[in-house]
């Protein structure tokens, strides 16, 4: 694997755009071609080179490709937007969309993350070792298809509306969630897809409300319940080498759903 | 002495259209009948002396007065030197004046958001997710016999709806009025509108999304817990069986639902509830909204660009999500370096620290009055006043455009919102060295002028 590193320069922005930044984008291009590629502040356009720092080699094939960004980019938005191979480190806390609509390959973020990471997302892992945001795996507004798969790890804490109308894939959260995790979750999935949510810390209220389908394991505190979870039954799950006493709930019922909520805080 | 008829009140969504106003020969209004107390405020302080008539410019820290051609200059300079302008306001003008804010704004690559975004913007977003059933208020006056005010207060508010639309009023099949309709209000608070209502229910304050849920449960006869959100099952099974067996049914929802936790979800689960209704009986549900013409500056922007609020044009074709492109959040993450504020006031509305951004940011203020968001502002043009000085349309709460009529003449030198864009618009032209295509003179509709001289009797 060829590594491409992108080091910030000292230099003032408001935010970036940066959707061209991808092992995809990258790949078969010269340090001079990648250094040309175009990032947006605001209606201004200009080249990456003037903002980053580019060194390493690049490959023609984008699966051999590893970007390493290596700085905090709290204010850079749209990283590793539609990857679909390769792998991409970010040695620092990332803005906006990272790793959104993203169909394979690998991302993995030491800090942070803003809201709307893995909106959209197809395929691929997305690491966040710090907290995320809001929107984490969820769909852009009006879309009504959110992840369809992959997986998404957050060591930290989550923000509100993780999984939005989850279609597939898996998203843990090792922390705690705000408020309408996997709202929706479920309500176009097809038969084969089975969105799953874990959430290892505590929840906000209104955990799977309105979903339809998939499952939600809570193994923290849910603060306040939802009327539409109604409960089945006491049962035992093993999650990450461990046994856990779970309660079984069906909701969200209000919605007509079917959906799993596997809680062990009760 | 003369009187205007028919005349519509540029204040809230409900636009009444039924306002007399009397104009004494100094061209002075002095009296309106039919109006609300705001609507009578709005028309009896539009000629107030203390109006400033005449655009100032900062200078060494102090805002001075300057020429017209001055103020439009340095606006054009401010937004064709920056780098991510937010063009926010657009409601309490008419949609002429947002329709040349739209072209400004793609034509200097801004964000064009109007006060959606700190109203009903979640509505918006919750009718993107789950649709929306709904009708006009003409509907709701001739059918509803069950009306449900969930997190407004149009006593207050809208003080006129209520008489016009929606409770009071007698309709074909609602012949006595508020004694065929059953009203319900649910609110955190005992407001002066749930203080006449048949069945008041008081939820815990944030929790209007589970009593939702819990009636949606109680809808498809699930088994509920003993109480919810502070409100025995009892009173939730009440108010489901209440809804269920009116024969039209309409929910009338504020900023009570739209800006407390949860926010869109809570019009989100409120549209579906209306939805499930709709299995047993008609129901429907509707916005109230605030400025006379907010619902219009989200027309505009859809048929203009397919999004109803918080437009990013940076990029040169639209973008939309609100939480990054709206002007909050914008404001919030230092993400503009220009700003234009038209017909609102973000200076006494927006969180302190948004306003710090607005104030470090070079800003051109356009608006009739002196107001907190004026005085902050780089740049300050006076506008004439919409629907009092000026005919323009405007978009009602149900989304009906009615055409606003021109009261009196605006002071002299004041030029309107429309006029005021499109010269910002030219010069921006200039100094983006294109092509300025020649002014055409803009005509009233001759059927409107016809109407108006119909309509102006003297007395």
């Amino acid at each position: 694997m060829k590594k491409i590193t992108l080091r910030p320069k000292d230099k003032e922005y408001m935010f970036l755009d940066a959707d061209n930044v991808t092992p995809d984008n990258f790949a078969g291009k010269t340090l001079d071609e990648v250094r040309a590629i175009e990032i947006y502040e605001g209606n201004r356009t200009y080249a990456l080179g003037d903002y980053f720092e580019v060194s390493g080699e690049t490959d023609p094939d984008p699966n051999e490709i590893g970007i390493l960004i290596d700085g905090s980019v709290p204010k850079v938005k749209y990283i590793g937007m539609k990857m679909s191979a390769g792998k991409l480190l970010v040695k620092g806390s990332v803005g906006m969309y990272v790793g959104g609509w993203m169909t394979g390959g690998r991302i993995r973020v030491n800090g942070d993350a803003e809201a709307y990471a893995g909106i959209g997302m197809e395929g691929g892992e997305l690491l966040i070792e710090g907290n995320a945001g809001d929107y984490l795996g969820a769909t852009y507004r009006g879309d009504w298809r959110g992840m369809k798969g992959g997986k998404i790890v957050v060591n930290g804490n989550a923000g509100s509306d993780i999984g939005e109308s989850m279609v597939g894939g898996e998203i843990v959260v090792k922390g705690n969630a705000d408020l309408q995790a996997g709202i929706h979750m479920g309500w176009v999935s097809k038969k084969k897809d089975n969105p799953t949510i874990v959430i290892e810390g505590d929840a906000e209220s209104r955990v799977g409300a309105q979903m339809t389908k998939g499952e939600i394991t809570v193994l923290g505190k849910i603060s306040y319940w939802l009327p539409g979870f109604i409960y089945q039954k006491d049962d035992q799950i093993d999650y990450d080498g461990k046994q856990y006493a779970v309660k079984v709930y069906q909701g969200d019922r209000g919605e007509g759903g079917k959906g799993t909520l596997y809680y062990a805080g009760a | 002495m003369r009187t205007v008829t028919d005349v519509v009140c540029p204040f809230c969504g409900t636009l009444c259209d039924d306002l007399e106003v009397d104009i004494d020969d100094a061209e002075k209004i002095c009296e309106t009948r039919n109006a609300c107390i705001i609507g009578d405020n709005k028309f009896m302080t539009a000629q107030a002396p203390d109006r400033h008539l005449h655009p100032r410019i900062r200078r060494g820290g102090e805002l001075v007065e300057c020429t017209m051609d001055e103020a439009i200059n340095k606006s054009a300079e401010i937004l064709v030197n920056a780098k991510h302008p937010l063009l926010y306001g657009w409601s309490s003008t008419h949609c002429e004046a947002q329709e040349a804010g739209m072209a400004l704004a793609e034509g200097v690559g801004g964000t064009m958001d109007n006060t959606s975004v700190c109203c009903h913007g979640p509505s918006v977003l919750a009718i993107q997710t789950v649709g929306i059933p709904s009708c006009t208020l003409g509907e709701i006056i001739n059918r509803a016999d069950t009306v449900l005010y969930w997190g407004c207060n149009p006593v207050n508010a809208h003080p006129r709806h209520m008489s016009r639309y929606s409770l009071y009023k007698r309709g074909f099949f609602t012949e006595r009025g508020k004694s065929d309709r059953t009203e319900i209000v649910v609110d955190v608070r005992k407001t002066e509108t749930a203080k006449n209502a048949d069945i008041f229910i008081q939820p815990e304050q944030g929790r209007d999304y589970e009593l939702m849920n819990a009636l949606r449960v109680a809808l498809r006869g699930e088994p509920l817990p003993e109480s919810v959100a502070g409100i025995s099952r009892a009173d939730i099974e009440k108010v489901a069986q209440t809804m269920k067996d009116s024969r039209f049914g309409i929910i009338f929802f504020g900023m009570g639902l739209t800006m407390t936790r949860g926010k869109h979800r809570n019009i989100d689960i409120a549209i579906s509830l209306t939805q499930d209704l709709n299995t047993y009986t008609k129901f429907l549900i509707m916005a109230m909204r605030g400025h006379y013409n907010v619902a219009g500056a989200d027309q505009v922007s859809q048929w203009e660009c397919g999004f109803p609020y918080a437009v990013d044009f940076a990029r040169g074709f639209p973008r939309y999500n609100p939480g990054e492109t709206s002007a909050t959040d914008i404001l919030a993450r230092k993400e503009a370096d220009a700003a234009l504020i038209i017909a609102a006031d973000p200076g006494a509305h927006f969180p302190i620290d948004m306003v710090r951004t607005l104030a470090s940011i070079p800003m051109i203020a356009i608006d009739p009055h002196v107001t907190p968001t004026t005085e902050i502002a780089s740049v300050y043009i006076p506008s004439a006043i919409v629907g009092i000085e000026e005919a323009g349309s405007a978009y009602r709460m149900d989304n009906v455009p009615i055409r606003m009529r021109k009261v009196v003449e605006p002071p002299e030198g004041v030029l309107t919102d429309k006029e005021i864009i499109d010269r910002i618009h030219r010069r921006v032209m200039e100094l983006q060295g294109l092509e300025v295509p020649e002014v055409t003179a803009v005509k009233e509709p001759a059927e409107a002028s016809a109407f108006d001289g119909i309509l102006q009797r003297s007395t």
